[in-house]
């Protein structure tokens, strides 16, 4: 036997289906962080700082009467709202479609339900679902722009990308410096539900790519000891006071009472060792940036004091939304009009 | 029915140890003669060339999902042994995982009717529970009379502890093999792939290897308790469960196994970006068990080959991984993949390997007259070349289906022609 040339051959048909399927992908789609490289993030980073400066009338003219679906198959406030807000801000026309008011309910397909939009003249569809890789089959399906709002436990692409707007404020970094060395010894500490939080593994992915390292935090139900392999740069830590003394940036994340799936949490235990209070930041973080994705369960992961206090930039990652999704959608709908005409 | 003679083919039959220039004389649907090239003649017959070619038993496989009665959009049993013949099979195993369950006479019986239109030699399994809910013995006696060769409640464990015991028992008095999903399901609810840093990064829940291990464990502690009892292990698929069966084996219990291409051909990589013809059960797993499903084929620790072909409907695949039914086909693909992986790659001799295709499944389920081109046996005979590259192709499947991860892949070595008990089935 000879197992290294085994396992060779396998890899390298598993490499070229892996290609294969990536290309099938439209250019302007974002289905995960891990299409992005340094420069792709900078430039997305780069055109959320022009739109967000430019004249709102001049801006509205970028994707003057482009249409846009949204297509949400999970509630949502700040997601739904922001790409709304970012499409009209640039002149798209936008049209929603969520499960409970739509053919979904009669149990019309992911891929039909796509075709439909595009037969109506969708050239971009953001989609939101409860289950992982989703926008990989609605990417496929119909060949466009599908731009991921959160996908099951996978991937949440542009908050990652707001996240890491947030953080560069923070840090004082401008866009145009970022690169594989530009956030190089800051630490991330990203606590609470890794298991099923989508948020955590689009940072994870993201930001080693630009220097950073990430520590999971939590308790081992909600955080497995093999979620240190999802990339490089990425640790776990079950301490919560000793990774908020290495970072610069906390993330807390809520527990996912919807998708535990039997999993039982002792809460009060939970808040014992991982709530974010005023007493254990002050202790072991009292510089350090407070981050929450939303929504937050005020008393649990994080407390009132610690969320509205002076660390806190919960507010400011939803502002920074807005003009991620302005880039993120000029960008999609750029893409495919250069396809178009090429 | 008219004698066939096939001349000037390298006959390999691995049951008698045979490996030559012979012809071989197929009259009345039994093996008439296998004598040295040259020296049969027989002036009514079919005579067919093969120089070129090797000449083996029909392949067998032990577990198809052919699903009739119910689900005839996604396979009949006329178009899945047509896929069986064209894929070099002669005799198939049917599991009962039908609409309605096959746990009665009287479907194994429908099943079993001209009128179904099959292609080469079907022996349905049956259910092992009635509609396979795990709580009560179907008739094991009568089922065994109207043809079934084995019990199983396959798509699902026989989970209970009890249930699982008298399982056993009464197979063992009936004298069938139980043949064990193993997937402990209460450690997979709502999982769609192999567990593991994969599995975590794609944010899919991940079946454990003990989900496989721990149930091969549990069944192989009441094997013990049953004086007799044959336990088969369906589409194993990891280390762990390789090493409790070949462990129950020294320990002298009759537990087998069976292991299907994908398991080692493909490990979880293939899922790649939620490709929903990388989504079967059990999982396709990492590497190492990969490995070891290969190594334990070459080391002869595993019993035989099966496909667990499982079609199902292009719409039902098109959908998020999650929701997306398990299962790919596999009896087009499966002689191809296992020459280029086990003889080619890994370098196990050709008679080897049909082996694992032929005598070997048939020894597990006690079909006898076949699996061998012995003198007086079915005259089941696969015709192949074993140089030919070809391009296998999903849309020129015989299946109703095209469930396949294999859709363009190279094969080398190609089925030319097979025999089903004397009649060709199968003609390039």
């Amino acid at each position: 036997m000879a197992p290294r040339k085994v396992s060779t051959a396998a890899r390298a048909r598993t490499a070229k289906s892996k290609a294969a399927s990536t290309l099938s992908l439209h250019p302007g789609a974002l289905v995960s962080v891990r299409g992005l490289t340094p420069e792709r993030t900078r430039a997305i980073l780069q055109l959320a700082d022009k739109l967000e400066t430019q004249d709102v009338f001049e801006r509205a003219k970028r994707l003057r009467k482009r249409r846009v679906a949204l297509l949400f198959y999970e509630s949502s406030t700040r997601t739904r709202t922001s790409f709304e807000l970012a499409a009209k801000s640039l002149g798209a026309d936008t049209t929603l479609v969520s499960a409970l008011s739509s053919s979904i309910e009669k149990g019309e397909s992911l891929k039909d339900t796509g075709i439909t939009l595009k037969a109506l003249g969708a050239e971009c569809i953001i989609l939101r679902s409860p289950y992982s890789g989703a926008p990989y089959l609605l990417a496929k399906s119909t060949g466009l722009p599908v731009l991921n709002a959160g996908d099951g436990m996978h991937e949440h692409p542009s908050q990652a990308l707001l996240d890491l707007r947030t953080m560069l404020r923070f840090l004082g970094i401008k866009a145009a410096r970022l690169s594989p060395t530009a956030l190089k010894g800051v630490t991330v500490t990203i606590c609470g539900d890794i298991l099923h939080s989508r948020v955590a593994r689009s940072n994870a992915l993201l930001l080693p790519t630009l220097g950073a390292q990430v520590i999971f935090c939590g308790p081992m139900p909600l955080l497995p000891d093999l979620a240190a392999n999802i990339g490089p740069g990425v640790s776990v830590e079950r301490n919560f006071e000793a990774a908020l003394r290495r970072s610069q940036i906390v993330m807390m994340l809520r527990i996912q009472a919807e998708r535990l799936a039997g999993l039982k949490i002792d809460l009060d235990d939970y808040k014992q060792h991982y709530q974010a209070n005023s007493e254990r930041v002050a202790a072991c973080a009292p510089k350090a940036l407070i981050m929450h994705p939303g929504p937050i369960i005020r008393g649990l992961e994080i407390t009132s004091e610690v969320a509205d206090g002076p660390q806190s930039a919960i507010a400011e990652q939803v502002h920074h939304g807005l003009a991620i999704r302005m880039a993120l959608l000029a960008q999609a709908l750029d893409k495919s009009k250069q396809r178009t005409r090429a | 029915m008219k004698p066939i003679l096939i001349r000037g083919g390298r006959v390999i039959d691995p049951a008698a140890s045979l490996d030559g220039r012979y012809d071989v004389l197929l009259v009345n649907g039994k093996v008439a003669a296998v004598e040295p090239a040259g020296k049969l003649k027989q002036k009514d017959a079919e005579a067919i060339d093969a120089a070129g070619l090797i000449v083996a038993p029909g392949l067998i496989d032990i577990h198809v999902h052919l699903r009739e009665p119910g689900q005839g959009y996604k396979e009949t049993i006329a178009s899945g042994t047509a896929a069986a013949a064209a894929g070099g099979f002669t005799t198939v195993c049917a599991m009962p995982n039908t609409i309605p369950v096959n746990d009665s006479p009287e479907i194994t019986a429908w099943m079993l009717a001209p009128e179904r239109g099959a292609a080469i030699r079907v022996f349905p399994i049956g259910a092992a529970t009635v509609g396979s809910m795990g709580e009560k013995l179907t008739d094991y006696l009568a089922l065994k009379k109207t043809g079934v060769v084995g019990v199983t409640d396959d798509g699902k464990p026989i989970l209970g502890d009890a249930i699982m015991h008298e399982t056993l028992k009464a197979a063992t008095k009936a004298g069938l093999p139980v043949i064990q999903h193993a997937e402990d399901t209460r450690m997979t609810g709502g999982c769609s792939m192999n567990a593991g840093p994969l599995a975590f990064r794609l944010g899919l829940r991940g079946m454990p290897v003990e989900a496989e291990s721990s149930l091969v464990e549990r069944d192989i502690s009441l094997v013990r308790k049953v004086k007799g009892a044959h336990l088969h292990v369906a589409h194993l698929s990891t280390k762990k469960a390789l090493d409790a069966v070949n462990a129950a084996r020294a320990e002298g219990l009759n537990v087998t196994c069976e292991v299907a291409p994908h398991h080692f051909v493909l490990n979880e990589e293939r899922v790649g970006d939620y490709d929903t013809h990388a989504k079967m059960n059990p999982p396709l797993r990492a590497e190492a068990d990969r490995l070891a499903m290969v190594a334990g084929i070459l080391e002869g620790r595993v019993d035989c080959i099966a496909t667990d072909h499982a079609p199902h409907a292009a719409h039902e695949k098109e959908q998020e991984f999650e929701r997306a039914p398990n299962g790919i086909t596999g009896l087009e693909t499966a002689l191809g993949l296992t020459l280029a992986s086990l003889h080619r790659e890994h370098g196990m001799p050709i008679d080897c390997v049909l082996a694992m295709l032929t005598s070997r499944p048939a020894q597990v389920l006690s079909l006898s007259g076949r699996g061998t081109l012995a003198v007086g046996s079915f005259a089941d005979v696969v015709l192949f070349d074993p140089e030919e590259k070809w391009a296998f192709r999903a849309q020129d499947s015989r299946s109703k289906s095209k469930n396949t991860p294999f859709d363009g892949w190279t094969m080398h070595g190609r089925v030319q022609m097979t025999i089903s008990e004397g009649r060709i089935v199968y003609r390039r």
